[in-house]
């Protein structure tokens, strides 16, 4: 028989259990907006392992945001697109209201309704109605509504650490423009420093597959292309990949110039070129900035060129990011974010002084100014900001002349527009087998692609 | 089951059966029920909620944003037709066996020989104990560090000192698996080794004793007594070991993700692909039918594994 006080006492141990539950699983969704008016607001602004001066120029930028709109508050959180952890962020419901992702998933995300229309945000921006149309395709519906801001767009280009070309002999000045070139300053590094790779490229993390398409993009081919009945067929079976393939093998196996390690993908690759390990590879020409904040790259040992153009349809490829906000962020919240996009990544671009107060926010944290990228609007309003933030420039801009002074009489290439992601990690074992199997037969890996990929993009161009 | 056992039973059976609603919470019935219903919440919740969700889900085609779609069996399907299932099974199994090669007699080697140690032998329990105490992820990062193919990585520099050329270690495709086995072997030993230390002071004295008299020296004893003592630990550890290699993800995904030339695709890391790979999602349905393949697998080799060796274990 039990007595009345240890039934009651079991009654409210199993309450308070399943009241702790409750609580626990409530706790997950905190409502940031209050009723006074104030609204708080996470932004994926600040990429993971920002160096301490980074951090400070990025905290006095979100100070100086707060001081203009009092009633927001903004909690950065460290965020950085890679095609697996996107996935499970957006999944998991644990993605920044403000983030960013690649131009080639805008258009599979909004119409899954994995970002917020901000159409009315945008428009009431004072440029809302003169943003490049073109560029704004990337981020609009077909019914015309906006998803999006276009940022940060890039070509590809040659990353090259100028203090490694001197230890070499070869002259930082003149980056090489050819292929061939590449290679024989690849080899002569290699020789001259044997612990430095002359040239390497990404190959994990669906990066191998990039810039085997940049790479091939330069040598005039094409990995998917629309058939006479408007069909995508894949080909990464094509003359130009088959021709990148076979020079990265020589320059692996007969000129011993892309080192020992051959798995790296855009971190790990960033990592080896800030360490000296690495002294050439191809990267997006904005990509400074990260390396000087989290690989501690000097932009005096930076050096940036064009990626060799070579074949009809030759081109650089190109790409960029598009500022998005989360749709399960409140009405409030994604104006806020909208209001921080305009202050933090556009702002700088068209109105001098948030353009020079930027410029000189980053200088005084030792954060590159200068960075070469491509214009959001025009050329035109890209030269003006450019003219403004002179004076701030601590990018030396001799050392990306080579890269200013080319890319804009470049033909630029968009990237393959269907199943991106899963093509380019379809080919990122083709470019691994090449590197770490010398008898690699690079035409069957490349139709084995094409078979593997084909299904899929059948399936999903047919859904456009 | 005895005769007596089944007359027990029967009568337990009744007696229950008997029992009032009144006599049920005056017996500790409803107190039991409270007490467990904490555990069934955090289990139904936690566990048995989403091996539901994923039975059902691997029958659709969702990215978990829009509305799913049944497709019968069609993630099945895809999964079957895809060339990287096969690999994945091929490494997954060389993996296994690898691991069971050098992984499985290495702790019990490494027991039976710090037990037969008279000094000093919770200082060794506690060095081999150390690689568990490491963090998995360090501790995989760490590897990959040393294992750094240029004549100037850790590794390769003490092969160095032994004349030996450079490995290309994880870089290489025929070389990248074993090498992921021995980092895993590393990490994991200390935990069997503890188990098998601990099975092993539950042996009696007397047997080695008698053994002695009859003339037993070391390995004799190590066959004839030790192993037959440690047969019931041994066969768990045997089937445990199994569902652990047949699981295997931190090291390749870490370590190689996959590569070199998908020489280290797993079939958890397939899974892992299929459901994160697609930067807009969607592989999901494929992801959670090779999971349900995985886990029936597993639960049908556990269960023939234990019948198998029930005789034996009893013996």
């Amino acid at each position: 028989m039990k007595s009345p006080r240890r039934v009651i006492a079991v009654v409210a141990f199993a309450a308070a259990s399943i009241g702790l539950l409750a609580g626990c699983s409530s706790g997950g969704a905190s409502s940031s907006a209050t009723g006074n008016g104030k609204v708080t607001i996470t932004v994926g602004s600040l990429p993971p392992g920002t160096a301490k001066a980074a951090f400070t120029a990025f905290d006095n930028r979100v100070k100086a945001f707060e001081k203009l709109n009092p009633n927001i508050t903004v909690k950065p959180e460290e965020y950085n697109w890679t095609a697996s952890t996107f996935t499970a962020q957006l999944a998991g419901g644990t993605l920044p209201q403000q983030f960013d992702v690649p131009f080639t998933d805008t258009q599979s995300l909004l119409q899954n309704g994995q970002i917020a229309d901000i159409s009315s945000e945008v428009k009431a921006l004072p440029y809302g109605n003169e943003l490049n149309k073109s560029l704004m395709a990337v981020a609009t519906s077909k019914s015309g509504a906006i998803y999006g801001l276009p940022y940060d767009p890039y070509a590809m280009g040659l990353s090259y650490n100028r203090k490694i070309f001197q230890e070499a002999g070869l002259n930082p000045n003149d980056p090489p423009t050819t292929w061939a070139q590449v290679a024989a300053d690849a080899k002569t590094i290699s020789q001259k420093l044997p612990n430095v790779a002359g040239y390497m490229q990404m190959t994990n993390d669906a990066t191998g597959g990039w810039e085997l398409v940049a790479t091939t993009y330069s040598r005039g081919g094409r990995v998917e292309y629309r058939n006479s009945k408007g069909k995508t067929i894949v080909n990464a079976d094509n003359p130009a990949t088959v021709a990148a393939l076979q020079w990265l093998s020589n320059l692996r196996w007969k000129d011993n110039a892309a080192g020992s390690n051959f798995l790296l993908n855009w971190d790990s690759i960033n990592q080896a070129f800030g360490a000296g390990q690495i002294a050439m590879y191809p990267s997006g020409s904005d990509v400074l900035t990260s390396l000087v904040a989290a690989d501690n790259v000097k932009p005096a040992d930076y050096g940036l060129t064009t990626l060799p153009i070579s074949g009809s349809g030759a081109g650089a490829l190109t790409g960029g990011t598009v500022e998005v906000v989360s749709p399960q962020a409140t009405k409030a919240q994604q104006e806020a974010a909208v209001k921080w996009i305009d202050f933090y990544y556009v702002q700088p671009l068209i109105n001098k002084s948030q353009a020079v107060s930027n410029a000189k926010t980053l200088l005084a944290s030792g954060q590159p100014v200068g960075v070469p990228s491509l214009p959001v609007f025009n050329q035109k309003t890209y030269n003006q900001t450019l003219s403004w933030i002179k004076p701030q420039m601590n990018v030396p801009q001799g050392n990306v002349a080579s890269f200013n002074s080319k890319i804009f009489n470049q033909a630029v290439v968009p990237e393959p527009n269907i199943d991106t992601q899963q093509l380019y990690t379809a080919l990122d074992p083709v470019v691994q087998a090449v590197l770490t199997n010398k008898n690699a037969n690079i035409k069957s890996l490349l139709k084995a692609v094409d078979t593997q990929m084909q299904p899929i993009i059948t399936k999903d161009d047919t859904k456009e | 089951m005895t005769a007596i056992d089944r007359t027990l039973s029967s009568q337990t059976m009744r007696g229950v059966r008997r029992r009032s609603p009144a006599t049920w919470i005056r017996g500790g019935g409803l107190a039991s029920l409270l007490f467990l219903l904490p555990m069934l919440f955090i289990f139904g919740i936690f566990s048995w909620y989403p091996i539901v969700k994923a039975v059902v889900m691997s029958f659709q085609s969702t990215n978990l944003v829009s509305a799913p779609t049944f497709v019968g069996w069609q993630n099945f399907i895809s999964v079957f037709q895809d060339p990287q299932f096969g690999e994945s099974i091929v490494n997954t199994a060389y993996f296994a066996l690898l691991a069971l090669i050098f992984g499985y007699p290495i702790p019990l080697i490494a027991a039976v020989l710090m037990s037969e140690v008279k000094r000093l032998r919770g200082l060794y329990a506690a060095l081999a104990y150390l690689p568990v105490v490491v963090p998995p992820v360090v501790a995989i990062l760490l590897w990959k560090f040393f294992y750094d193919a240029s004549p100037t990585g850790v590794f390769n520099t003490l092969l160095a000192s032994f004349h030996i050329a450079p490995q290309p270690w994880i870089e290489n495709a025929a070389q990248a698996m074993p090498s992921i086995v021995l980092e895993a072997t590393w990490a994991a030993a200390g935990s069997t080794v503890i188990i098998y230390l601990a099975a092993l002071t539950g042996v009696s004295a007397d047997l080695y004793d008698a053994s002695e008299v009859d003339g037993a020296g070391i390995w004799k004893k190590i066959w004839h007594v030790t192993l037959p003592q440690l047969r019931g630990i041994l066969l768990i550890t045997f089937i445990l070991q199994i569902i652990g290699t047949a699981q295997i993800f931190n090291e390749p995904f870490l370590m190689t993700d996959g590569g070199p030339n998908n020489a280290t695709v797993t079939v958890l890391l397939l899974i892992y692909r299929y459901a994160f790979e697609n930067s807009i999602g969607g592989g999901y349905g494929e992801a959670t039918a090779l999971s349900l393949m995985l886990a029936v697998f597993l639960a049908i080799i556990s269960v023939v594994y234990f019948r198998i060796t029930r005789s034996w274990s009893q013996n």
